[in-house]
């Protein structure tokens, strides 16, 4: 294994974590709501009557970060480096997947493991596994950029 | 209805994942990458959420309320099965492919990236091809909010 140092951004990362389970906390605390970010997104794509308005606001949170986070941690744009069909594909495994196993890297990963959900720990051991295969084929076995 | 507190919960969440670099696929294919040249940061992001996340869950847990006096949803299935395994890997290969999970595919489109837009759409459809072709046993919360109020 070849570490990386030059990309190795360890305080970002940690006071990043920090921010994303304070708000873990605050949602939880102050909303009695699980902060998970694929159920709040597929509760607004099938909508239940009663229940959007809070993930509405939340997703908006979400997106107006980026003016926020330019200013504030001079963050950069995404850089992506798929093509379309990929991006496409991509996209539609991670809405059915989480969908279908009720939690991401937040729902799951994050709260799921903060509650010590054996559930969530053998879901986030999987799609992580998954994760690192997948890009082991992309990179070194098919051998394109990813 | 409440929407201030769900809409810092968002802004704290997307804040959190724009430092941690989440929400730049080529951070996250980095992280993922542990044959080639490893970055090893994201698993940092984790440790940090799911520390502070633990320690309000333990508060939340001895209230068994929230601040407000209102009612804690929280999650009952506890099964470990084909849905959970099978959905947890598409997932997880949907994820290595683009770089991308939920949340910061979210946050991306703030940059007014057509692709991050792409992605968001495509999501969405996996959503629905979910529900099409295993459509899921109605849950508490959803026989809770289809209660006349």
């Amino acid at each position: 294994m070849h570490i990386d140092w030059p990309n190795f951004t360890p305080w970002s990362a940690l006071s990043g974590g920090g921010l994303i389970g304070l708000a873990a906390a605050w949602l939880l605390l102050f909303d009695g709501r699980i902060l998970g970010a694929s159920g709040i997104f597929a509760g607004v794509v099938r909508p239940v009557s009663g229940n959007v308005g809070w993930r509405l606001a939340l997703l908006a949170g979400l997106v107006v970060t980026p003016a926020l986070a330019g200013f504030l941690f001079k963050t950069h744009p995404p850089h992506f480096d798929v093509s379309w069909p990929a991006l496409i594909l991509g996209g539609l495994l991670v809405g059915l997947g989480t969908r279908l196993a009720r939690g991401c890297t937040s729902g799951h990963g994050v709260c799921g493991l903060a509650r010590l959900s054996p559930r969530s720990l053998v879901a986030t051991l999987v799609f992580m596994a998954l994760g690192f295969a997948m890009v082991f084929f992309t990179r070194h076995v098919l051998g394109s950029a990813g | 209805m409440k929407l201030l507190s769900p809409l810092f919960a968002g802004l704290i969440f997307g804040l959190g994942l724009c430092l941690s670099g989440m929400t730049d696929p080529q951070k996250v294919l980095g992280f993922l990458d542990l044959a080639g040249d490893w970055d090893p940061s994201l698993a940092l992001v984790m440790g940090g959420a799911v520390v502070i996340a633990f320690i309000a869950f333990r508060a939340a847990g001895a209230r068994e309320k929230t601040f407000g006096g209102g009612p804690l949803h929280l999650p009952t299935t506890t099964t470990i099965d084909a849905r959970l395994l099978g959905g947890s890997a598409l997932f997880g290969a949907g994820w290595g492919l683009v770089g991308l999970c939920p949340g910061p595919a979210i946050v991306d489109l703030g940059w007014l990236d057509p692709r991050a837009a792409m992605f968001v759409v495509a999501m969405a459809g996996g959503v629905v091809l979910a529900d099409a072709i295993a459509p899921r046993a109605a849950t508490g919360a959803d026989l809770e909010a289809l209660k006349p109020h």
